[in-house]
């Protein structure tokens, strides 16, 4: 791990009007580093992941990002062309529902090789391999390249999605509920494909989730939102064995329980 | 008013009034400047109808001088009725020379094809639009596709191909095939085929694309880069013909099958009408060629 | 022998001719007079103006004729020769609350200053064939209530006072209003940019869509705060004078949409409007654009965008006849050039494809054999 966090977000607050989405966020993340957003419906996680994700523009603080250059950049005062180009490169963004992130009439293959074609590559064949590895990867059989995802199990869209967030090799993914729609089953074995590629490419993520599980198992450090405010926040061991602020002890007492 | 006077509607000459003629002429001149771009004008309502060439008559209209010699043609051939309607608009509203020969015109408006004689320095090629929009099927709305075109974000349009390859095992466009200009945007050449396409890259002559419907113009400059959207495995080819025209015998030309019975029979022809007919003036033959046949070989057809 | 055919000046001039004839019909029928059309077809020459977006009842009556009764053909000549006219200047906006009215009726209100005022409506009439019609019969002189001395106020004014329906919208004190036949369109739009092509939109397919929002497909609970049909005066500012010069009168239909509105974070629950307003008679129209208009609102109030009706880029690029038509209609043009190109590209395919399937049967044979 290098000495230099790869997100800096500073006091980060998003208002709707009078109402918080979140407020005054503040925290590092460093490369290769999974941070579990937790909370439940109406905390700010969403929101939190939509200003950090470029989605949305925050009322007011700062987030800034390590370029590969190693340049710094705050992301609110770049141009909309490169926020887009950091999103199609460096960044991933896994949505709840794939149907969300996937292009869904067209093939698996082309849903793949999108972002290699966004950024240059001329060569079908170079594309289409690429597409195959990654099918494989995220265990989905290579003769179901030409296939839609309209053909897909919920399971199988959501892991061609984050094939296609992957294909570039970026330095950090947002994912937002990666496992929330699908049977447990499915969710089990997604979990597992998730962790391992995480910790095989070295990804730095950021987590949302209201299930605890999810964050025990991909995360190493979680922050705990209610009401739009950070209530906790710590190495994901820690928090979860030994809980201090009383949301997060009814949270952990509560679902630990079941 | 007299109710029956005959009076009751008259029309400016040229049909488009002045200040129109400059709204659209500052249009050509930005497209001009930033080839491929598509500049909104204020299209205006034309006599003929939207996607009939509304905005290739406007173009027309607006460049046109009492010098100009006008050509017509639609599907290539001078004689096609939407052709002629549209030549014997401009005779009547600008009283201006027409011919249907390639070389003797100043102005080439098309529907469709490119003519088979390269074109000159000085001469105008002006195409009839009907959807200017490249990404229009991949994407239907024009906020976004305005993004895409300004962040130079055509990532799409190869996906477009890379399907057709998977599909079809090769690009199965073949006609409005997207073209990128100056190395910059991403454009349609309007329903020509793609035989077409090289004939648009650098060549001497101006080249005005106008979508009456869709309110949009752009423009290739002279000697400008034109090149035809591939991968590098799987390059741009154009259509080849089996066989030479039947009437003129030449190849490497695009051709109309034409069809001859009702058991199958058909022969292939120029596309191109006025190329076919100084060929066959020159003295050249192809197998089907009348042995004594007029160099107009036309015939209006019976009532 | 192969001899080109194709169509020709001659036969263009000769369809034409026909056309002409066919148009007169009957020499023994009297030719109909545009003033026969203007006075006794008066709502078909409303619409050919409202569509065709220019107010000249005369014309428009000749283009009906000319159209050979074709409404979308008629409002197409219109265009075309509107679109030829040189543009002197802008006139002030009309005042509808100072309109010399015909009828005016309001749904939310049983009475109301001013009162309910029927006017020429189909509405009550049962939709009986009349055989008297056909006859010629005389017809009765009207019955009118003496127009009232004072202007009667429109309902969303009266709204107003009360705080519960939106203002009129809120625009920038320098605002200068769009004007869709000068200016390219752009998405997306403001307001009065949007209501200019709703007005000259056509009726069939904003009366599909307002039906739609109906029907469920963004629903918006509208009432008719009020329809009002009558003369409004045009007036021109004019640099040279010190008073706007007034320039005479237009005949126009406006309705006021109340909608149900439940309000934001930021606005009280309060009425919101769908406005509709077009020239002639047409209240059919004038109510589908209100429809259509508030539909077309959703964005702004912060609604969510889930039928056809309220997507701005779907509505407005759809609306115009004139330019729908011709897209249409192109199709009868020659595409041979095209066609030529994809009947090559799929005889290729398929003999590609052939050549794959005689690839695989020996094996198919064999596989069977054994």
């Amino acid at each position: 791990m290098t000495d230099e966090p790869l997100l800096r977000v500073s006091a980060l607050s998003k208002f709707y009007g009078s109402r918080v989405g979140c407020e005054n966020v503040t925290f590092d993340l460093w490369p290769g580093e999974v941070l579990a957003v937790v909370g439940e419906s109406g905390s700010g996680k969403t929101t939190l992941l939509s200003c950090l994700s470029t989605r949305l523009l925050p009322s007011s603080g700062t987030a800034s990002y390590r370029m590969r250059d190693g340049q710094w950049r705050e992301l609110y005062r770049m141009s909309e062309a490169e926020r887009r180009f950091l999103m199609r490169t460096d960044w991933g963004l896994v949505h709840q529902n794939p149907a969300d992130g996937l292009r869904m009439t067209v093939s698996a293959g082309a849903n793949v090789g999108e972002r290699l074609m966004a950024v240059g590559d001329r060569h079908y064949g170079r594309i289409r391999a690429t597409a195959v590895d990654w099918l494989s990867r995220v265990e989905i059989d290579e003769d179901r390249i030409d296939d839609e995802p309209r053909a897909f199990s919920g399971g199988m869209r959501q892991r061609l999605q984050i094939a296609r967030n992957l294909v570039t090799g970026p330095r950090l993914v947002f994912m937002d509920e990666p496992t929330g729609g699908l049977d447990v089953s499915v969710q089990a074995r997604l979990l597992d494909l998730l962790r391992g590629l995480v910790t095989d490419l070295g990804l730095a993520a950021i987590v949302v989730t209201h299930d605890l599980a999810v964050a025990r198992l991909l995360s190493q450090r979680m922050m705990v939102m209610k009401d739009g405010r950070v209530v906790e926040s710590g190495l994901t061991d820690r928090v979860l064995e030994d809980p201090r602020a009383p949301y997060t002890q009814l949270l952990v007492s509560s679902i630990l329980q079941v | 008013m007299n109710a029956q006077s005959t009076d009751i509607a008259t029309y400016n000459f040229a049909y488009l009034d002045e200040q129109t003629k400059r709204m659209i002429r500052r249009a050509i001149l930005k497209g001009i400047a930033i080839p491929g771009y598509q500049v909104p004008f204020a299209s205006r309502e034309m006599p003929m109808p939207y996607g009939w060439g509304t905005g290739g008559v406007q173009v027309t209209a607006s460049i046109i001088g009492p010098d100009d010699v006008l050509k017509v043609i639609d599907q290539g051939a001078n004689d096609t009725t939407n052709a002629v309607s549209i030549r014997a608009f401009f005779k009547k509203v600008a009283k201006v020379d027409v011919t249907t020969e390639t070389a003797k015109a100043t102005i080439i408006q098309t529907r469709h094809r490119i003519p088979e004689q390269p074109l000159t320095a000085g001469q105008v090629l002006v195409f009839q639009v009907p959807i200017p929009e490249p990404l229009r099927f991949l994407e239907p709305r024009e906020t976004e596709t305005r993004k895409m075109h300004a962040l130079e974000e055509y990532g799409l349009m190869h996906v477009k191909l890379y399907e057709d390859i998977a599909k079809h095992g090769r690009i199965a466009t073949s006609y409005a095939y997207p073209v990128k200009v100056e190395g910059r945007y991403v454009m349609d050449p309007s329903p020509t085929p793609k035989f077409d396409n090289p004939k648009m890259h650098r060549s001497p002559a101006l080249q005005l694309f106008g979508a009456g419907r869709e309110k949009r113009i752009y423009a290739v400059p002279p000697f400008t880069d034109v090149v035809s959207l591939d991968f590098e495995d799987h390059s741009f080819e154009v259509q080849t013909f089996d066989q030479p025209c039947a009437l003129c015998g030449a190849e490497n030309v695009y051709l109309d099958e034409v069809i001859l019975d009702d058991h199958g029979g058909h022969m292939f022809v120029c596309s191109d009408t006025d190329h076919c007919e100084k060929r066959r003036a020159d003295g050249h033959h192809g197998h089907l060629a009348p042995e004594t046949h007029s160099a107009s070989g036309k015939m209006e057809p019976a009532e | 022998m192969y001899v080109a055919v194709k169509g020709g000046e001659a036969a263009i001039a000769n369809a034409h001719r026909l056309l002409a004839d066919r148009r007169r019909g009957d020499r023994a029928v009297p030719a109909l007079r545009l003033d026969q059309i203007v006075e006794q077809l008066a709502l078909g020459v409303d619409r050919v103006m409202s569509e065709g977006s220019l107010y000249d009842r005369e014309l428009a009556a000749l283009a009906v004729v000319q159209a050979r009764g074709d409404m979308i053909e008629a409002i197409f000549l219109v265009r075309a020769y509107r679109t030829t006219l040189p543009r002197f200047g802008y006139t002030n906006p009309v005042d509808t609350g100072a309109m010399q009215v015909e009828r005016r009726i309001s749904a939310t209100y049983k009475d109301l200053p001013g009162g309910q005022v029927l006017g020429p409506t189909f509405d009550y009439t049962h939709r009986l064939l009349d055989p008297e019609l056909a006859a010629g019969a005389d017809v009765e002189t009207p019955a009118q209530r003496p127009v009232e001395a004072e202007a009667m106020p429109r309902v969303s004014t009266i709204l107003a006072h009360e705080g519960l329906i939106e203002a009129d919208g809120e625009m920038p004190l320098d605002h200068v209003p769009g004007d869709i036949t000068r200016e390219p369109l752009q998405f997306p739009m403001a307001r009065d940019i949007r209501l200019q092509a709703l007005s000259r939109g056509d009726e069939g397919f904003l009366l599909a869509l307002g039906y739609s929002t109906q029907r469920g497909y963004a629903r918006n609970h509208p009432f008719v705060g009020e329809i009002r049909i009558g003369e409004v005066e045009l007036e021109l500012d004019v640099p040279e004078l010190p008073f706007a010069v007034p320039l005479g009168s237009i005949r126009i239909t406006e309705c006021q949409m109340v909608n149900q509105f439940k309000g934001s974070a930021k606005v009280p629950p309060q009425f919101t409007r769908g406005y509709g307003l077009v020239f002639g008679q047409s209240e059919r129209k004038a109510m589908a654009m209100a429809l259509c208009d508030r539909a077309l609102r959703a964005g702004e109030l912060g609604e969510d965008v889930v039928a056809a009706a309220q997507d701005e880029e779907f509505v407005i690029s759809h609306s115009d006849n004139v330019q729908a038509t011709g897209f249409v209609e192109h199709l009868k043009l020659p595409h041979y050039v095209d066609f030529q190109a994809e009947l090559d590209l799929v005889r290729r395919m398929r003999a590609e494809y052939e050549a794959r399937e005689n690839e695989d049967r020996p094996e198919e044979k064999r596989e069977a054999a054994e």
